[in-house]
This record gives structure tokens, C-alpha cells and sequence, in this order.
């Protein structure tokens, strides 16, 4: 089978530092792929070159077998790819509703619209509302309240609200239930869940090895700024992924190759 | 416009307010907090109208008279201009200390242009406009593309424009009598109505179109920044480009537009300065960053960018000019009124981080 995205030997340097060092990647149609690794390892850059975030030194991206050169994550965005990151990009002072929208607002039909550019304010916090109901996360009064009046786990809920809202071919998620209490993980995982019932495919960085076990279909295990190997996580135990992840333990031999 | 919905707001939910005052205070402080975060703009209306009420106390109709109340409006016609440019570049955390010197350069080219070369004055005007966005143009080029701090970028241009300004004109200035018979359209914004004037054509509300063209920018711009996926954006990326950025804000276009329509309104108040000291002069308008910065903090516009409003500013430009011409009224040391700006900004400041403080 065709990798609906596919990566191959991708560099990035920062200084002395080689954040990725010939990394391949693959993830199949309507999996969750989690990605997993220890700090520094390169999850984030790996990602990020993938969202247009960051542009590679060297390698190549495949979208569906095509070749793609993102240069910015409005590309990305545009092929259907939405990303979480791990920072969150959202603005604070401005509203849910606002950050939902960034980048793609929507504007008033009409000449109010078409020329003097008016956004549709009440259609984007509804869509919003909606969005954030979907997911349970609604636990916000206000659409219109400014984002960084919310906890860490309203934010974090907000942030994946947007990417489930807007992905249609793949949705990456960096460390999504970092910040998040055990109910709103759940939501998350649930979330997860559901975005895969819809056919879209998941990249799921999670330093939670329960959650890991509990969703993926595959793990991507990351070391020293490379793939080292994936894993079926019905084969092997969270302590093997961690010594893999660690270098406590060799990798097997037939899952370098996968 | 829809600031003034949000005060509306606030005076109904006031009673509610003040009912849970006696039994939690904490909530009150938090409260107000909050409707100030909503609406930085609140603190200078507030300051501006005790301001005014205390100053028509004290002077009686010599000051609460439309002629001395439009007086002030004339008087800050300018910095306000100047400052609604500034409170954009402001807003994306930027600073631009060059305003004064793109506004008297591109001045200078509309009268230079019309009275050297012999230009139709509407070009020279429009290249006096096109001068100024061009200024802007670089600002943000170097700033946006060129990863310059903002505040170094505009300090060198600051120097460059002024030198270009004097070399060009060779420091000539030209006359408001020979503006108003060849050219009095660099007059324009001169151009006075009254309303309510006595017999002899003194007193009443004098309005001057450098007025009327301030109120009208001030209001389109607040509409731009509220309404339109633009002013969403400056906002973004005030408040942070790197997540502006990730969210698929353009954000050195959305710099490079912010600076450019900075340059050009500075150039409508070079237009506009015309029009108030009736000659073009290459030496005036030399305070104008200073001033226009002053404006736009005591205005609750944020200097860490993504927050305020330029309704704000412009609550703080009419502040300054209150209290200049109240205590000259009053017969005060101009040094009174210095002292008095230095408290207000300090002040702002000080609201402005407790305002952020709250928030997190
Ligand atoms: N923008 C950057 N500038 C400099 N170094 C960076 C930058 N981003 C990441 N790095 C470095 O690249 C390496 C990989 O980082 P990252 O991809 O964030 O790892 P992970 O997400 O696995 O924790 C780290 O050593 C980090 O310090
Ligand atoms: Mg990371």
C-alpha cells in the first residue's frame, strides 16, 4: 500500500545542532501512527517540516506519491494537513472564536462582504461553538472570551478543536494531553478516535506511553533525530518501547527495516 | 462604534456590580480587571472626561465653550493623525520613531513638487502621499524581511528621512501666502467650518477638515482592526508572530502593510500640517514621534503589542491637549503640563501591566 505521506531522508540543521539526520517517515491511509522519543530527539522538527513549519535542509515529502515543497504552513494547511502544535499558536488576547479562524476567516456575504471585507463574525462563532460542543469540550461560557483566560486544558481543547474542525487528509497532534487532567485526555483520545472513524489518518507525538498503547496502530520510534524503528504495539511491551526509545535495548531487526 | 456597545454594557451591568461589592471585593477588582482587558480604552475616556469636567469647573465657559473645546481638537489634529500611524505599528509590538520626520518629508515633496517642478498640485500631493508609503515601505521591508528590532530600523530612518528632508528642500520654506493664491489645495485640511459663530464671526465650534479627517480615520481604522481578517491579523501578530505565523497569518506581509499604511497616513498629516501652519516648512512637526508615542501609551495601547485600540489613542491625544491648554488657561507654568503628561504615562504603564497581570 501507498503511504498517504511519506518521508525520506530528511535534514535539518540548527548551528551545530542536527535536529533531524536523514529521517525517513511513512504513515499509511486511516492509521494512527503515534511518534515517540526522548526530549530533543527531533519529534517536533520532524513534524514541523512535515506542516510546513520548517524547511528542510535536504529529503524529500510525498503527499500520496506526489512530491510536495511546503514553504509555509498555509501550504499544508491548503493540501488538508492540520497540525497541533506543541506551543499550541494561539494568540492570547484574542478571542476563541478569533483563533479558530486565524487564517481563514470567514467574510459577510454581499457587498459588505466583497467590499468592505466584513467578517462574519456571528457564522464563525457558531461554527466555533459547534466545533467545541462536538468534542464535549464546551465547558467554555464564551466563545468570545479571550484565549488566555482559559486553563492550560480549555487552551489545549481549543487547539484541537481547530485542527479536528479543519483537517481533511491528515491531522498531526504534538503532545495534545500534555497539559491536560485525566477526563480531558479522555476527550482527547476519544477525539482521536473519532477522527480516525472518519477515514483521516493521525500523527500522535505522546510522551504517554498507557495512551500510546491504548490508540496507535503503529509507533514511529525516534532516536537521535532518525527513525529507529516502528513497532506494532500489540508485539511488544511499553518497557521494550521505552528501552528502544532510550537505547537500553537494540531495536529488533526486522522493525528497522519496516 | 462597537466600543462604544461595550460601555453601554458596562453601564447595565453596573448595578449587579456594585450589589456584590459589599461582600466581595476581590471580585469587583477582578471584574474591573477583566472589562478593562476587554476594554483598554476605557481608563482614558474615564480620565479624559474628569479631566474636561474638572478644567470647566475651574474656568467656567472660558474653557467648557464650543470655541475653546474644538480649539483643542484643532490642536491635536496632528498628533492624532500622526498617532493613529504610530498605534498600528505599536500594535504589531513595533515602534516607529520616524512618523515626524516621514510626515514634514512628504510635505516637502507636495510643495516642492508643485512649486519647484511646476507641477498640477493633486500629482505633487499624490507623490507626497506615494513619498510616505514609500518611507513605510522600507521600514517594514527591514523590519519584516530583514529581522531588524524595529525601534533601531526607525531611529536610522529617523536620521535619513530628516537629512533627505533638509538636503532636498535646502531647508527653503514656502510661504502660506504664495500656497494660498497658486496652490490652495496643499491648504485643504485648513479649511475651516463654524458653527455658531457671533456677528463678527468670532467664537462658536470651529471645525477644520484636519479634523474632520482625524475623527473619520480614527473610526475607519477602528472598523478595519475590529471587523476585517487584516486588523485580526495585526493583532496576532502584536501579540505573538511565531504562533501568527503557525496559525497561517501572513505575517511579514501583514508587517510590511502595517508600516506602509503608517507611512502613508503620515503623509495625509503632513497634508494635514499644511493646512495648520498654512506654509510648508521643513523644520516643523519635530516632535511629532515623541508626541504621538505619548498619545498612544497614555491611550492604553500597549507597547508589548496585540493590545489597545486606536479609540484609545485618541482619548489620550485629546487628554494631552485638555490638560495643555486648561492649565495655560488657568495661567500655570507650561512645566505643569510636562509633569503632568510624565505622571500620565508612567501611570498607563503601570494599568497596562496590572492589566496583563490579571489576565493570566
Ligand atoms: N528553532 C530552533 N533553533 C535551534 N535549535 C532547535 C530549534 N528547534 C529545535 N531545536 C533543537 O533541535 C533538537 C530537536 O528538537 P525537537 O524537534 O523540539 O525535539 P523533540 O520534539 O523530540 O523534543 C533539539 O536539540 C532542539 O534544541
Ligand atoms: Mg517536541
Amino acid at each position: 500500500m501507498e503511504p498517504i505521506l511519506k518521508g525520506r531522508n530528511l535534514v535539518k540543521r540548527y548551528g551545530k545542532v542536527t535536529a533531524l539526520d536523514s529521517c525517513d517517515f511513512d504513515l499509511m491511509p486511516g492509521e494512527i501512527l503515534a511518534v515517540i522519543g526522548d526530549n530533543g530527539a527531533g519529534k517536533s522538527t520532524l513534524i514541523k517540516t512535515i506542516s510546513g513549519a520548517v524547511i528542510p535542509d535536504a529529503g524529500s515529502i510525498y503527499i500520496e506519491g506526489k512530491e510536495v515543497k511546503f514553504t509555509s504552513p498555509i501550504q499544508a494547511r491548503a493540501h488538508g494537513i492540520e497540525t497541533v502544535y506543541q506551543t499550541l499558536a494561539m494568540s492570547p488576547a484574542l478571542s476563541i472564536a478569533d483563533n479558530m479562524f486565524m487564517g481563514r476567516e470567514i467574510k459577510k456575504e454581499g457587498f459588505m462582504g466583497t467590499i468592505f471585507r466584513q467578517l462574519d463574525r456571528k457564522k464563525m462563532e457558531t461554527l466555533a461553538r459547534e466545533k467545541l460542543t462536538e468534542l464535549g469540550l464546551m465547558t467554555i461560557q464564551n466563545i468570545n472570551q479571550a484565549v488566555e483566560t482559559l486553563s492550560g486544558g480549555q487552551r489545549q481543547g481549543v487547539a484541537v478543536a481547530r485542527a479536528a474542525a479543519f483537517g481533511s487528509k491528515v491531522i498531526i497532534l504534538d503532545e495534545p494531553t500534555a497539559a491536560l487532567g485525566v477526563k480531558e485526555s479522555r476527550k482527547v483520545l476519544e477525539l482521536i478516535q473519532d477522527v480516525k472513524a472518519r477515514g483521516i489518518p493521525i500523527i500522535l507525538i505522546s510522551h504517554n506511553m498507557p495512551h500510546v498503547f491504548e490508540v496507535a496502530d503503529r509507533i514511529h520510534i525516534h532516536r537521535l533525530g532518525k527513525r529507529l524503528c516502528v513497532i506494532d504495539p500489540k508485539d511488544y511491551t511499553m518497557s521494550d518501547a521505552v528501552a528502544f526509545m532510550t537505547g537500553a535495548k537494540e531495536p529488533p531487526s526486522e522493525a528497522v527495516a519496516a | 462604534m462597537a466600543d462604544a456597545q461595550d460601555y453601554e454594557k458596562l453601564a447595565t451591568s453596573n448595578a449587579q456590580t456594585v450589589a456584590q461589592f459589599a461582600d466581595d471585593d476581590r471580585g469587583f477588582v477582578g471584574r474591573l480587571q477583566h472589562r478593562l482587558h476587554l476594554t483598554p480604552s476605557l481608563v482614558p475616556l474615564i480620565v479624559l472626561v474628569l479631566a474636561i469636567i474638572v478644567f470647566g469647573i475651574l474656568l467656567g465657559s472660558k474653557f467648557f465653550s464650543p470655541f475653546a473645546l474644538t480649539l483643542i481638537l484643532q490642536q491635536v489634529a496632528i498628533v492624532g493623525i500622526v498617532g493613529a500611524a504610530q498605534s498600528l505599528v505599536i500594535l504589531t509590538a513595533g515602534i516607529d520613531l520616524s512618523v515626524g520626520a516621514i510626515m514634514v518629508l512628504s510635505s516637502v515633496v507636495m510643495g516642492q513638487f508643485t512649486f519647484r517642478y511646476g507641477l498640477p498640485v493633486e500629482v505633487a500631493v499624490a507623490c507626497g502621499l506615494l513619498c510616505g508609503t514609500l518611507c513605510g515601505f522600507i521600514n517594514g521591508w527591514l523590519v519584516a524581511v530583514m529581522k531588524l528590532p524595529p525601534f533601531i530600523v526607525t531611529l536610522g530612518m529617523w536620521q535619513i528621512i530628516l537629512a533627505t528632508n533638509f538636503l532636498y528642500s535646502a531647508n527653503e520654506t514656502i510661504r502660506s501666502q504664495e500656497i494660498a493664491t497658486e496652490a490652495p489645495l496643499l491648504q485643504f485640511f485648513g479649511t475651516t467650518l463654524t458653527i455658531g459663530a457671533d456677528e463678527a464671526g468670532r467664537g462658536g465650534a470651529n471645525f477644520t477638515y484636519g479634523v474632520i479627517f482625524l475623527v473619520a480615520l480614527v473610526l475607519a481604522l477602528t472598523y478595519v482592526l475590529r471587523e476585517t481578517a487584516w486588523g485580526r491579523h495585526v493583532y496576532a501578530v502584536g501579540d505573538d508572530p511565531d504562533a501568527a505565523e503557525l496559525s497561517g497569518v501572513r505575517v511579514k506581509r501583514t508587517l510590511i502593510s502595517v508600516y506602509m499604511l503608517s507611512g502613508l497616513i503620515c503623509a495625509f498629516a503632513g497634508w494635514a500640517l499644511i493646512g495648520r501652519i498654512g506654509s510648508v516648512s521643513p523644520t516643523s512637526g519635530q516632535l511629532a514621534n515623541i508626541e504621538s508615542i505619548t498619545a498612544v501609551v497614555i491611550g492604553g495601547i500597549s507597547l508589548f503589542g496585540g493590545r489597545g485600540s486606536v479609540l484609545g489613542m485618541l482619548f489620550g491625544a485629546l487628554i494631552v491637549g485638555v490638560f495643555t491648554l486648561g492649565l495655560r488657561l488657568l495661567g500655570a507654568d507650561a512645566q505643569w503640563t510636562y509633569l503632568l503628561i510624565g505622571l500620565l504615562i508612567i501611570a498607563a504603564v503601570a494599568v497596562d501591566q496590572w492589566i496583563r497581570r490579571v489576565s493570566n
